[in-house]
């Protein structure tokens, strides 16, 4: 990754500018996604190759017959060599001067969604390749679908072997012409067509001389330049209580990475599921106190009250997360035994792992026609929206607002396997259970702690009583 | 507005996922290498639990043919951190004779650090076990999950992985099953040197360079340590400036010319390099695909 655009160094390597510069350097992680052998992990190869991201004994290692096979540089695994396909993730790292990337060349085979899922699950922006030859497939609408599913921000649509149908236009206008409806129906935000030759090199760090009729950026200029995902700075605080730290007596901290939000010492936070409120006291680190932190960060809290908070509770301000045992969530399915009503599964949400059910599949959606469909099931690789019950309450938002506090994965008590990974729509109406524990929050917020609460007989006073609950929990 | 720095952001990756770990399983170990991956894995869990003491012992797996200066720097580390350390090498095959010369770096790496982590492991019942591997190292190693399952004999099955979504990890294991975990995964070599400098984290002094007496073996810098290494005919012994990339046992591990006295050097080194650090490494390129079999395995 070392040497890709940073000048060579001189006799004079100023250490502290190098630093700054390295330190100005933002982050971008960013996935490939699409059929099989449509070229992803050939892509990935020629970036790294052509923007001086590989080692030369990696480049050596992947030459076969006498030419660089690029594939290779990310096909990792002997079988996946042996079988010129790729069966999972492979991280590969490289920066520019403007930038840092980590790139997760992704499966294009339907058996291996699950590896294409986890790739992009924390990308922030998807190359979804298209072979210019073959055209689209339901592959590359099911990928592209789950990408967008999974909230990508940012898209770039490769064109890819435009070498095979001699660069020509029309190729690439018709595939864009047939794709673009797709995206705007799954409501694919951000993206980009651009044809290329991963194979030649065309429109990947240079632009080649083959298709003077395309003026957009090539790939690397582009994913130097794209904005990166909203780090959710700006929105309420949340954060899922990872351990209580307590060293000794006189210090009880609440560790965790902040999921969104910005914290600082005398904040008022509420901690949930107790509802009970306090003040941030201090945000805990081991390079001293700070004055401000916020997303992504990891820190440590302490407040202002003694309040019972253990791991899996959440500490959060603003607008309070919705809770509930009952919420409706999209689900890619990807065990190899079904999703099943009567089985016995734990989420894990946040720093939370609850025993849950899954209280029927409200349908199914057609990837390639993106009809809903009714089901009771869902197999290995299906994506649906379904109901999900667990026994203690979750503290989340809508995934559309939040990737981390949104996002949630099932495990197969029986065999421990990841079953699938949900995203979550929002709370299911009208649950009784779900309304007395929103209520038993609200109250707890509102009394004082130790206080009795004696509603007097008279409605008038009663509340007067109530309204100036209300004004402590609003203030 | 504000967003971290690619370090800041590496580093707050890794203290949650070494959090989990800790608040997740019953008997998690980190395995300590002395290296330089080690050294950073270690100070991101002091700043995991601080103010409170790292949860875990660190663990070295000693095949008692890494360099003296290593075995000295890892006692006085950890006596500094006051961090338990358990040392475990595979007593019965060193007794039977075990080195790299007589059986071949492959079966020598096979029982003195797979057989041997193994019979750790399984010895301190440890249910989780920290790794300081990075993705960016080795092209098997890019393939792995952050959690990564090891079945009852403690092999890997890369063919098989779990998914592994956002940063949620499915650290659910039966007993006698085992999660190998590489907070570092997403960091490089150029990471990983850059924050030693800006945190200031004492490693071994052989990372850097000096003048050192080195067998001339073809391209290779061989350090004839504690007369481990015997001389072969061609060889030459002379005194070349010269430093470690990476830390293994002193037999199979080359020196590379270098002036890179200073972290600052070392990183200006990294700038200009044109090939990987395992290159020096004898024991990843016996196969093709060799790390990729040691790893399924056991391997670290
Ligand atoms: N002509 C031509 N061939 C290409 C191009 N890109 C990739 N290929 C070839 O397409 C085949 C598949 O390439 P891969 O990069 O392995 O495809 P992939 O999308 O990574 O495949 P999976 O990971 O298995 O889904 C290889 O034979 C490549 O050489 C291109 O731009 N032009
Ligand atoms: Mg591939």
């Amino acid at each position: 990754m070392s040497a890709a655009f940073v000048e060579e160094p001189s006799q004079k390597f100023d250490i502290e500018q190098f630093l700054a510069a390295e330190e100005s350097k933002g982050l971008l992680r960013l996935t490939t996604a699409g059929s099989v052998d449509d070229g992803k992990s050939t892509l990935i190869g020629r970036l790294l190759h052509d923007a001086k991201g590989a080692y030369e004994d990696q480049l050596k290692s992947a030459v076969r017959g006498g030419q660089i096979d690029f594939s290779l540089l990310t096909d990792g695994l002997r079988a996946e060599r042996e079988q010129g396909i790729t069966i999972d993730v492979a991280y590969r790292y490289f920066a520019t001067i403007k930038r840092k990337f980590i790139l997760a060349d992704t499966p294009g085979h339907e058996q291996y969604t699950r590896n294409m899922a986890t790739g992009a699950s924390t990308a922030e922006l998807a190359i979804i390749l298209l072979d210019a030859h073959r055209g689209l497939t339901t592959q590359s609408r099911r990928h592209a679908f789950i990408a967008t599913l999974l909230a990508i921000p940012n898209f770039v649509i490769a064109v890819n072997k435009m070498d095979l149908v001699g660069y020509d236009q029309e190729v690439f206008n018709r595939i864009r012409a047939e794709f673009e409806p797709f995206l705007e129906r799954i409501g694919t935000k951000n993206y980009y067509f651009l044809p290329l030759s991963a194979l030649k090199g065309d429109n990947v760090v240079d632009r080649g001389s083959h298709m003077p009729w395309f003026n957009g950026p090539c790939l690397l200029e582009y994913l130097e330049t794209v904005d990166p995902a909203d780090n959710m700075v700006q929105a309420p605080f949340r954060m899922a209580v990872q351990r209580v730290v307590r060293p000794d007596q006189n210090f009880r901290g609440y560790a965790g990475q902040i999921a969104s939000g910005t914290i600082r010492p005398g904040d008022e936070v509420q901690a949930l599921p107790s509802g009970r409120r306090s003040k941030v006291k201090r945000v805990v680190t081991f390079d001293g106190d700070l004055k401000m932190a916020h997303a992504p960060q990891s820190v440590t809290l302490t407040l202002a009250d003694e309040i019972d908070i253990s791991r899996g509770d959440m500490i959060s301000s603003g607008t309070p997360s919705q809770s509930a045992r009952m919420f409706d969530a999209t689900m890619v399915w990807f065990d190899a035994h079904p999703l099943d009503p009567a089985h016995d599964y734990l989420v894990k949400h946040t720093s939370h792992t609850v025993p849950a059910r899954v209280d029927g599949v409200r349908h199914l959606i057609n990837v390639a026609t993106l009809e809903s469909e009714p089901a009771t099931s869902l197999a290995m690789n299906e994506i649906g929206v379904v109901r999900i019950a667990t026994a203690k309450p979750l503290f989340f938002d809508p995934y559309k607002d939040n990737r981390v506090t949104g996002s949630f994965i099932l495990i197969d008590r029986k065999t421990n396997h990841t079953a699938g990974a949900g995203m979550i729509l929002a709370a299911a109406e009208g649950s009784l259970e779900d309304a007395a524990d929103r209520l038993v929050r609200l109250v707890r917020a509102a009394v004082p702690e130790g206080s009795q609460l004696n509603l007097p007989s008279d409605d008038a006073q009663a509340m007067e009583v109530v309204r100036g609950l209300l004004k402590g929990v609003l203030k | 507005m504000s967003r971290l720095s690619h370090l800041q952001a590496l580093e707050a990756e890794s203290i949650h996922i070494i959090r989990e770990v800790a608040s997740e399983f019953q008997r998690p170990v980190m395995l300590y290498s002395i290296g330089k991956d080690s050294s950073v894995m270690v100070r991101l869990a002091q700043k995991a639990f601080y103010p409170g003491p790292i949860p875990f012992p660190l663990l070295h797996v000693d095949t008692t043919y890494k360099f003296k200066e290593m075995i000295e720097f890892r006692d006085q580390f950890a006596a500094q951190l006051g961090v338990k350390l358990i040392v475990h090498s595979n007593t019965s095959a060193l007794q039977a004779g075990a080195n790299p010369f007589r059986l071949g770096t492959e079966r020598c790496c096979g029982l003195l650090k797979t057989q041997s982590l193994l019979d750790a492991l399984r010895a301190g019942n440890y249910d989780a076990a920290f790794g300081g591997a990075r993705r960016d190292e080795e092209k098997s190693r890019a393939k792995e999950r952050i959690f990564s399952f090891r079945d009852s004999l403690g092999q890997w099955d890369p063919k098989n992985q779990r998914p592994e979504l956002w940063n949620i990890f499915n650290g659910r294991v039966e007993p006698g099953e085992s999660i190998r975990v590489f907070p570092l995964s997403n960091w490089t070599e150029m990471d990983v040197w850059q924050y030693i400098h800006v945190e200031n984290i004492p490693i071994v002094p052989l990372y850097f360079a000096k003048d050192r007496q080195v067998l001339v073996r073809g391209n290779s810098l061989i350090v004839p340590e504690q007369d481990f290494v015997k001389p072969q005919l061609g060889d030459k012994l002379e005194t070349v400036r010269c430093r470690m990339r990476s830390l293994g046992c002193s037999p199979c591990t080359g020196a590379v010319r270098s002036d890179a006295d200073t972290l600052p050097k070392i990183i200006a080194e990294l700038v200009a390099v044109r090939n990987s650090e395992r290159e020096n490494r004898v024991i990843d390129h016996d196969r093709e695909g060799s790390m990729e079999l040691k790893k399924r395995e056991g391997y670290f």
